[in-house]
């Protein structure tokens, strides 16, 4: 790849930095590259700006005409906010409540998968046994698998158990009210798996072999091996997969409405999606309920940014 | 030093999920034990549903948010009284979900089902239980056999009706009729000569809009079986239904031909938002709004469209909107009613569901729900009296007329291949202009074989 770019950009220049990531990096510090860059920004924050002027609309405004009218005619009111954060039970909102369970799903929900991601990425890099890149082969594979796809007989292995030819081998796991949510966890970590390994495998398999190697003379195991000389040097990579799996767990309804069994655990998005009212007839209620949604998963990111930015870079461009 | 503080933050967050466990596990509900208290006075309507205290009543159900809250309120007393604890759980996605959960093994004890033919589809798989003795017995005592016929799979009952919906509506503006000094029509042709006059006053007589984002083209499907059911009678509608004749038989492309002189006529739409196609990219909750505002003469929807009106619409027969009767074609074929509802279909059968299923079906139900508003049913039990939206009143007007042909919403009763599918694409496209024929053609080649 590096070679095909530097034979067409290699243009008879005097100022020609000398690596490609020199050129590229001075045409994107470019004043007109600002600038494009800047109304790009500015284009894709506009429908967020059009949803956070419609929250604070009245709802009869919100109903006649575009957000953009609020400039023209500002009419200001928290309505929305409270109706949706505060409402009583069914009836509107009560969003608080569903908040708190949005965070106890989401928060096992990313840990699991990080630790059992690491371990097995460690292993699959790593320590050395026979069908090693086999294993990791059917992983990698693994992705291509639809979640949907696992949906009825993942719901069936928690309430009827494994039985094969009458014989029962694993029994049903009958969870009732707030364990249900191990369920939601345990489907959330199964589905990250293969995505988290595979990232962080190809991570781990680029830390220099001479630090693991010499720390094996050293005397050191493999588990303080992983703990003193891998895990602090992959943190960007696990807090760029923690970012993805937390925003894919908070945004997610679908793996919710099916396991967390009944309004008693369900996070936001399953009450977002029923706010809307029997026939769509509330929907300004809608656009508060996605500014509190969004708060968490923003804030999350911006806080974590840095590790996103570099985690990335870190995996695919290097040398 | 950067491990330091990755140190810190493991440890927070370690913090954090402890924290919400706790809270999580701290928050449980009081756990209420009560004994039932059918021996007080207030009490007497429930003695018969004894032995069911401190069981658990799952229900699952399309209707959600504030319609939702109305049904808890609706049988609290019943819940209260006979020490019964009824957990619902509404969703928008009932119907896909119902499916999966049923497959999986976490059936909810009773379901709201709005389809016969998923109803069907789940009593024929062996997942729904057929209603009990008593059940049985106050449907029958309430309903009538044109409603018991749906929730009847094999001769045997599986669903109660719950709440109804009357379609066969038209909407207007009370206000414009009395300025322009418009009757309200009785007759289909009256109905065409009004519209007419519409068009010479300078009003677009007509406005509907069928978006409803995966089920575009529903509203359309509505206007067919209403018309259908006018033109060739119940019996044509039945066959039609059931397949025994063609999706392209002459007589439905008649009908369809009819709602086209309507729908498809430029002089008649799509008042106050476009010509024709606008029809196809208006959302229908969006689709009546005019006639509020006075740039539409018409609307047809079902009663459920009283909600959609802006905050501060009078519903009222002298009010801002209000609806009418969609007039018969021919009075001799009778007075035909196109509607829908739900059916209360039970997955277990302990005596605790049956109790529940058995009390949904009785007019103390029926009464108490319609009292908190916006509901009615087919219960030939509820009092008109306990109904206080004017629309409502009109609607239970209809349900309970003697003279009334109910038949079901069509695209209900057909396969999901058609009546949740190629039926609304067909209609999506014959808006568009695709011409009647060719859009039947491709409707019956969907009809599974």
């Amino acid at each position: 790849m590096s070679t095909g770019t530097e034979t067409i950009v290699a243009a008879p220049d005097a100022e020609v930095p000398p690596t490609v990531g020199g050129r590229v990096r001075k045409k994107l510090t470019s004043r007109t590259a600002s600038a494009v860059s800047l109304v790009i920004a500015l284009l894709w924050t506009v429908p967020t700006i059009g949803v956070l002027v419609s929250s604070i609309r009245p709802e009869n405004e919100i109903k006649s005409n575009g957000w953009w009218n609020f400039f023209a005619n500002p009419q200001f009111t928290l309505e929305n906010y409270e109706q949706v954060l505060f409402g009583s039970r069914s009836a509107s909102g009560g969003l608080a409540g569903y908040f708190i369970n949005s965070l106890v799903i989401t928060i096992p929900s990313v840990l699991f998968p990080l630790a059992f991601c690491a371990l097995a990425a460690y292993a699959l890099a790593w320590t050395r046994f026979r069908g090693r890149d086999w294993v990791y082969i059917g992983i990698f594979a693994l992705q291509i698998v639809p979640l949907q796809m696992a949906l009825i007989p993942l719901l069936s292995f928690f309430n009827y158990g494994v039985s094969l030819g009458g014989v029962q081998l694993l029994p049903a796991w009958d969870l009732d009210g707030p364990a249900k949510f191990i369920t939601v966890w345990f489907a959330h970590t199964c589905f990250a798996l293969p995505l988290g390994i595979f990232l962080l495998h190809n991570f781990m398999a680029e830390l220099p072999g001479d630090l693991v190697e010499a720390a094996k003379v050293d005397g050191a195991s493999h588990s303080k091996i992983f703990r003193s000389v891998v895990l602090p040097l992959i943190v960007p990579a696990l807090a760029s997969f923690a970012i993805f799996q937390f925003l894919w767990v908070w945004n997610d309804l679908l793996v919710a409405l099916i396991f967390a069994g009944g309004p008693k655990n369900a996070p936001l998005t399953v009450r977002l999606a029923e706010l809307a009212g029997n026939r769509g007839n509330e929907w300004q209620r809608l656009t508060a309920a996605a500014f509190v949604s969004i708060i968490v998963p923003l804030t999350v990111f911006l806080s974590l940014q840095r590790y996103f930015v570099r985690g990335l870079l870190a995996g695919s461009v290097k040398g | 030093m950067a491990s330091h503080r990755q140190r810190r933050l493991l440890a927070f967050s370690g913090a954090v999920v402890m924290a919400l466990t706790v809270a999580a596990c701290g928050g449980g509900e009081s756990d209420n034990t009560s004994e039932g208290k059918l021996d007080t006075p207030e009490c007497a309507a429930y003695k018969d549903y004894t032995g069911i205290s401190g069981e658990t009543v799952t229900i699952y159900s399309p209707i959600r948010d504030a319609e939702a809250g109305l049904l808890e309120d609706a049988w609290k007393t019943f819940a209260d009284c006979t020490g019964v604890k009824i957990e619902y759980e509404g969703s928008g996605e009932f119907e896909a979900q119902l499916k999966v959960r049923v497959e999986g093994g976490d059936a909810p004890d009773l379901a709201f089902i709005p389809q016969p033919g998923l109803l069907e589809f789940f009593a024929k798989g062996g997942k729904l239980k057929a209603a009990g003795e008593k059940t049985k017995a106050m449907a029958t005592q309430n309903f009538s056999p044109d409603w018991l016929k749906y929730g009847t799979v094999n001769g045997s009952l599986y669903g109660a009706p719950l709440g109804a919906n009357v379609k066969s509506f038209v909407w207007y503006s009370p206000s414009l009729f009395k300025e322009k000094g418009w009757k309200v029509p009785t007759t289909w042709d009256e109905m065409i000569k009004l519209s007419d006059t519409m068009v010479a006053a300078n009003l677009k007589p007509w406005c509907a809009g069928i978006g409803s984002q995966d089920a575009t083209g529903w509203p359309a499907t509505d206007w067919i079986e209403d018309v259908l059911l006018r033109e060739q009678g119940p019996d044509v509608y039945d066959q039609w239904v059931t397949h025994a004749i063609p999706f392209n038989d002459p007589r439905i492309v008649s009908a369809t031909d009819r709602v086209g002189s309507i729908l498809k006529n430029e002089k008649y739409v799509n008042g106050g938002i476009g010509g024709v196609k606008s029809i196809a990219t208006t959302t229908f909750q969006d689709g009546g709004l005019p006639v509020v505002q006075k740039k539409c003469g018409m609307h047809r929807q079902a009663s459920f469209y009283a909600n959609q009106w802006p905050k501060g619409t009078k519903v009222a027969e002298d009010g801002d909107a209000f609806a009418f009767y969609l007039p018969a074609i021919d009075p001799a074929k009778g007075k035909p009613v196109l509607g829908g509802g739900e059916f209360v279909g039970a997955f277990t059968d302990t005596p605790a569901v049956q109790a529940v299923q058995t009390y949904l079906a009785s007019p103390d139900f029926a009464n108490s729900r319609a009292k908190l508003n916006n509901w009615i049913s087919a219960n030939k039990g509820l009092d008109v009296a306990n109904v206080s939206n004017p629309i409502d009143k009109v609607a239970v007007g209809i349900l309970q007329d003697s003279g009334a042909v109910f038949r079901f919403d069509g695209s209900d009763l057909m396969p999901a291949a058609v009546g949740a599918n190629s039926f609304w694409k067909g209609m999506t496209n014959w808006i568009n202009g695709t011409d009647t024929k060719a859009t039947l053609d491709f409707i019956e080649g969907t009809w599974p074989k």
